[in-house]
């Protein structure tokens, strides 16, 4: 089985995620090739063949051109399978290669398993097992789900030339905004998710932190509905934190926000479903109304 | 200017999910469906740009699945789409991204649509694929993951979410289609004068097997529960004993209670 592995590159650097993917090559017994819009004086440690196309021509985001890139890597290696990380690059670039080819495509895949791929569905609380029909397919793997491993070696390198021109123009990046409460430095954070119900209700959440002497933190809709800023979200999108004790309120545990805290110390989650995907990192998780649950703790903690 | 929004119909999340007969998706048994979040933001960006165009712009909304949709339907009416195509396919659920899109797409085909919005991804499914796959089908320039939007001169400025916050701008002529992330707007309740005017727009019933041509290209072998990683411990019972217990671990477990 052959592989080509789809690494990223994104503000003039290499992206330590791309080693990820040698992680599922590995798992998957396969031989891999590297594919890599990126510059020859920033090589990865690998010591196969890398497809590579020069960023100073064909720009970091550049979808029509890096599909057609990708699309001629294919022709001169002729993978089974083309993994992407599921990431912002790979789920915008993965479909265009597939369709192009008019093969399979599974996404975020979680698990290798006998007879396909596992993914997550349904929010991430059940999995479906998926099999592609195609000879050759598309993967994109979830972030975090496969162990970063580093080939070593310095490549051989093929280089390849853009080819047409681009649909989309790019004009640039906006940083992230200013951080007002750096969470990271937080011992104990206490976090509001879309439970809570209303924002009225981000004061019972708020009064729970301040009874452990902690800091709020919220899930993404708690901050897209404008009920708390986004200095206090974690997760993908917001800040990575790793607490003594997380305490999550109403979060159902989508992978996102489980990026930004699963490696706190200790994980204390409330929620009124049993089954909710949060439960998979919680050292304890509490079934009940966080609105009679979460005031009679922080009397509690008060007294 | 022509305008269509796709939207999915999804389960209520908080839900438990078992599998149907076949072991391949879930049983609707005793299931609430709701429109798949992604999409109420690409509905309500539809809407602001033909809002800001001074209503000139046609919005249809489509939608692929069981009789069950009309529901999802009306409510995107109710929020501003002037009219709505039902692709009717009870067996909706089996067919693959591939498939969907090439539904959506041969609908499109000779409709000349400027822009398209799709959600980033289905709620119940997840594969973020159907929106991007729709724009190679039709070669329209496509751009994923928006959680900014203008539109002026027939050229759209895309405000593209990346990870860790970073947000990248790029520009597509239109024809084009966007996929619309979390965030991108704040999606409108519809009112009652609107639920009540939504009643007398135009749905389209179309049968799936006018629209679909192409074969699917994987398929589902099962749906089932994760396999249980969590180890962690499960309290459930009377709030006041629950306090009691969690204070008792957190001072055996922890070092933040003294
Ligand atoms: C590219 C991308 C990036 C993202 N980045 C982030 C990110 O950085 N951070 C982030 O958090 N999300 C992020 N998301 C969104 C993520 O996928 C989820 O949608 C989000 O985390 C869900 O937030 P939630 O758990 O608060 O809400 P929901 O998923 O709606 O869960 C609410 C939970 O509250 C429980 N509940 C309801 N009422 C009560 C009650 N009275 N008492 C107790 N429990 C109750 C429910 O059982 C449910 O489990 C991102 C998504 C994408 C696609
Ligand atoms: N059955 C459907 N009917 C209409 N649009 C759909 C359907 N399934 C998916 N879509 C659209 O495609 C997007 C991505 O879905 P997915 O590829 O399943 O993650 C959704 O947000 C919808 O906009």
């Amino acid at each position: 089985m052959k592989t080509l592995l789809i690494g990223e590159y994104r503000q003039g650097k290499l992206l330590d995620t791309t080693y990820e993917l040698f992680g599922f090559a590995g798992q998957l017994g396969a031989e891999t090739a590297l594919f890599l819009v990126g510059t020859d004086s920033q090589l990865p440690a690998y010591g196969g063949t890398l497809y590579l196309a020069d960023v100073a021509v064909c720009g970091e985001y550049s979808p029509e051109l890096h599909k057609q890139l990708v699309l001629e890597a294919i022709k001169k290696e002729n993978p089974d399978q083309i993994v992407f990380l599921h990431s912002s690059y790979g789920w915008d670039l993965a479909p265009r290669v597939a369709a192009s080819l008019k093969v399979a495509q599974v996404s975020e895949v979680v698990a290798i398993q006998e007879g396909g791929y596992e993914v997550g569905c349904c929010n991430a609380k059940m999995r479906r097992t998926l099999k592609p029909a195609t000879a050759q397919s598309v993967i994109t793997i979830q972030a975090g789900a496969f162990e970063g491993v580093q080939p070593g070696g310095a490549p051989q390198i093929v280089k390849l030339a853009p080819a047409g021109a681009s649909n989309v123009e790019f004009l640039g990046y906006e940083p992230a905004e200013e951080k007002g409460v750096d969470l990271a430095k937080a011992e104990i954070i206490v976090s509001a998710g879309r439970g809570i119900g209303k924002k009225d209700n981000v004061g019972i959440i708020a009064a729970l932190a301040k009874a452990f002497g902690g800091e709020l933190g919220a899930s993404r809709p708690v901050v897209d509905a404008e009920w708390v800023s986004h200095d206090h979200q974690v997760g993908t999108t917001g800040q990575t934190v790793s607490p003594k004790l997380y305490v999550a309120c109403g979060i159902s545990g989508a992978i996102q926000h489980l990026a930004g805290m699963k490696k706190s110390e200790f994980i204390l989650a409330i929620n009124k479903d049993k089954d909710a995907p949060i439960g998979e990192v919680a050292d304890v998780l509490v079934v009940a109304d966080l609105l009679q649950f979460v005031p009679a703790l922080t009397a509690r903690l008060s007294q | 200017m022509k305008i269509l929004v796709c939207i999915k119909q999804v389960p209520d999340l908080e839900s438990r999910f078992k599998p149907d007969a076949a072991g391949v998706w879930f049983s609707e048994a005793d299931l609430a469906f709701r429109v798949n979040e992604y999409d109420e933001y690409a509905i309500e960006q539809a809407v602001k740009l033909k809002e800001q165009l001074g209503n000139e712009p046609e919005i249809t909304v489509l939608s692929i699945g069981p009789d069950r949709v009309l529901e999802a339907i009306k409510k995107a009416l109710a929020m501003g789409c002037d009219r709505a195509v039902h692709v009717q396919d009870s067996a909706a659920h089996l067919k693959d991204p591939w498939q969907i899109a090439s539904i959506i797409a041969t609908h499109a085909k000779d409709q000349a649509y400027d822009v398209i919005f799709t959600g980033m991804q289905s709620q119940d499914r997840g594969s973020a694929q159907v929106g991007v796959t729709v724009a190679e089908q039709l070669g329209y320039a496509c751009a994923t993951t928006l959680v900014g939007f203008a539109y002026e001169g027939g050229a759209i400025t895309a405000k593209l979410e990346l990870e860790g916050g970073i947000k990248g701008v790029a520009k597509l002529k239109t024809p084009a289609l966007v996929t619309c992330q979390l965030g991108l707007n704040t999606p409108r309740y519809p009112t009652l004068p609107n639920i009540m005017k939504a009643k007398k727009k135009e749905i389209a019933g179309v049968p799936v097997a006018d629209l679909l041509k192409e074969e699917a290209l994987g398929k589902t072998v099962s749906f089932h529960p994760p396999a249980k990683k969590g180890s962690g411990l499960i309290l459930e019972g009377d709030v006041s004993d629950l306090v009691e217990k969690v204070i008792g671990i957190l001072k055996d477990k922890t070092a933040v209670l003294r």
